[in-house]
């Protein structure tokens, strides 16, 4: 592994190594390292490019890595990935993708992630998004999620979207069962003339299922943003969606709530906020003897936590 | 010390007429604990912004040991040792204890720093250190905070703009011991904008400020029985009393 792809799998994983635990490591386009566990199975899936990840029931306290770099200029890939997580089992997943482009060419990833979560099985998914390189290459990243969980199951997410992206269209589609929960934490900056969409559908089908989708952004330069939430409550459940953006320079920021009750016990909650960093803000912290780009900084580097 | 000259602040209001917020003030502030006091809508906290440079003043110069601040930004100054604390302490998303105890302090702290802060007013710091300063937590909480970023600063010289505005009773009686406290190990000095009897009881010099203008100014023991009785001079003081 060279420096280059050090540094990208550092940014999306925190990793400065290979990990440990079970992990697949894809690289342009192809696998370049696997390790199974006791608990959990690797398989490369055989009808089309992707794994299959079995984490076997009761599993406890173990971590997946699956990070995904580009270094080429003009690849365009494209993974499926099926994560199947047993009964009662509980399971930190953490994915990456990590673009360094410095040609001229698109860079472009694409993934879909399905996740199976079984009955009171708990899983923490971390999903970072990183994007660099010097060339005029635009870099592309569209990940989909697509989320089943089961009776009791329950399943955070974490995903990341902080720098170098130049466009992104993310979906993420989720059915919850009886007593079931889905928290998701969205963050995303963007600048210069990028573009990223979300786009989260969460239908509550279980009774006392929930979920509660947050996102924080920041749209600098001339950046787009557009966050759309749907939420459709099908039985006894609660659901909420956040969206607080902070917009700078010519940056725009649109927030698209759709609830949908459709049972008498259904509470669903939207909440949107947009605008600038508070002035009040701001002069509090040069008060302690920030300049105003400090301030900013902190206060961004705060939101973004 | 901070010495004000003919300092005015003038503003428009929609109608395009002019009006002074401050008229003409010269004060100079060298003792240890000064109050300021006078009735709402007097000028009191714009005087606390032009010293802190959030305003700057339409006529007039500030000297600040014996430099022409009246120019200088609010980072500036904050780095010469002038500390300003809100009447409405801010709140910030994603921003913890630790982050402003540590801003103000200009380093990066341990957590037992900032616990030694935190406990300083009174907070249980264990419970406080990692959260964020935001909407979740009370005025009283917010004010103390903002004041444990004051003492981590340890400047020459602060200004509080009416620190009991917004806190419970149980929470103020807590607020003049750390006043106190702060009284007795800070060598700077402290200016506070107060309505309260108990805060002007503990200060070395008092000033009135009426209508934008300074109405009188001297030692404690000096104005604080005839402002007791002059309700006219400060309804708000003796409402509040």
């Amino acid at each position: 592994m060279d420096a280059i792809e050090k540094n990208l799998l550092r940014a999306v994983a925190d990793l400065h190594d290979v990990p440990t635990g079970a992990y697949n490591i894809r690289e342009n386009g192809a696998a370049a390292g696997r390790r199974s566990t006791e608990h959990i199975r690797i398989e490369t899936k055989k009808d089309k490019p992707g794994i299959d990840i079995f984490i076997a029931p009761e599993t406890k306290n173990e971590s997946v890595h699956i990070p995904v770099l580009l270094t080429e200029t003009g690849l365009s890939d494209m993974v499926y990935n099926d994560f199947y997580i047993g009964d009662g089992a509980e399971v930190l997943i953490i994915a990456g993708c990590g673009i360094h482009n410095c040609g001229d060419q698109k860079a472009q990833h694409d993934g879909i992630h399905t996740f199976f979560v079984g009955k009171n099985a708990r899983v923490k998914y971390v999903e970072k998004h990183y994007a660099e390189g010097d060339g005029n290459g635009e870099r592309v990243m569209n990940p989909t999620t697509v989320v089943h969980i089961d009776e009791g199951g329950y399943m955070e997410m974490e995903t990341a979207q902080i720098k170098g992206v130049d466009s992104t269209d993310r979906v993420t589609r989720a059915d919850i069962g009886k007593d079931g929960m889905l928290i998701i934490h969205e963050k995303i900056m963007t600048h210069g003339k990028q573009t990223a969409e979300t786009n989260f559908e969460v239908d509550l089908n279980g009774e006392g299922s929930g979920t509660n989708v947050v996102s924080r952004s920041v749209a600098k330069g001339e950046s787009h943003q557009r966050f759309l939430s749907k939420i459709n409550g099908n039985n006894r459940c609660n659901g909420h969606t956040e969206c607080d953006a902070i917009i700078m320079d010519h940056g725009s920021v649109s927030a698209i709530p759709e609830l949908t009750a459709n049972h008498v016990d259904a509470a669903l909650i939207h909440e949107a906020a947009i605008g600038k960093i508070a002035g009040e803000q701001l002069i509090k912290l040069m008060t302690l003897g920030l300049t105003e780009a400090e301030a900013e900084e902190q206060i961004i580097s705060g939101f973004l936590k | 010390m901070l010495e004000l000259k003919h300092v005015s602040f003038r503003v428009e209001n929609e109608r395009g007429e002019e009006k002074d917020i401050l008229r003409d003030v010269s004060l100079k502030i060298s003792d240890r604990f000064v109050a300021v006091t006078g009735p709402n809508g007097g000028g009191k906290s714009t005087l606390a912004k032009v010293i802190a440079g959030i305003y700057q003043p339409t006529e007039g110069q500030i000297l600040f040991n014996g430099e022409d601040i009246t120019h200088k930004s609010i980072t500036e100054r904050a780095r010469m040792g002038i500390s300003y604390a809100f009447q409405q302490p801010v709140r910030f998303k994603g921003l913890t204890v630790r982050d402003l105890v540590s801003l103000s302090a200009g380093k990066t702290l341990s957590v037992t720093e900032v616990c030694a802060y935190l406990s300083e007013v009174g907070l249980c710091a264990r419970e406080y250190v990692n959260r964020e300063v935001n909407a979740s937590l009370s005025g009283g909480e917010l004010k103390r905070i903002e004041i444990a970023m004051i003492m981590a600063r340890g400047t020459a010289f602060t200004v509080f703009d009416e620190p009991e505005a917004g806190i419970d009773l149980w929470s103020f009686n807590n607020l003049i011991q750390v006043f106190r406290k702060m009284y007795e190990k800070n060598s700077g000095s402290i200016l506070i904008i107060s309505h309260q009897e108990r805060i002007l009881n503990i200060a070395d010099t008092i000033v009135v400020i009426a209508d934008g203008e300074v109405r009188r100014v001297g030692p404690r023991d000096e104005v604080l029985p005839s402002l007791l009785k002059e309700e006219s001079v400060c309804p708000a003081l003796t409402d509040k009393l």
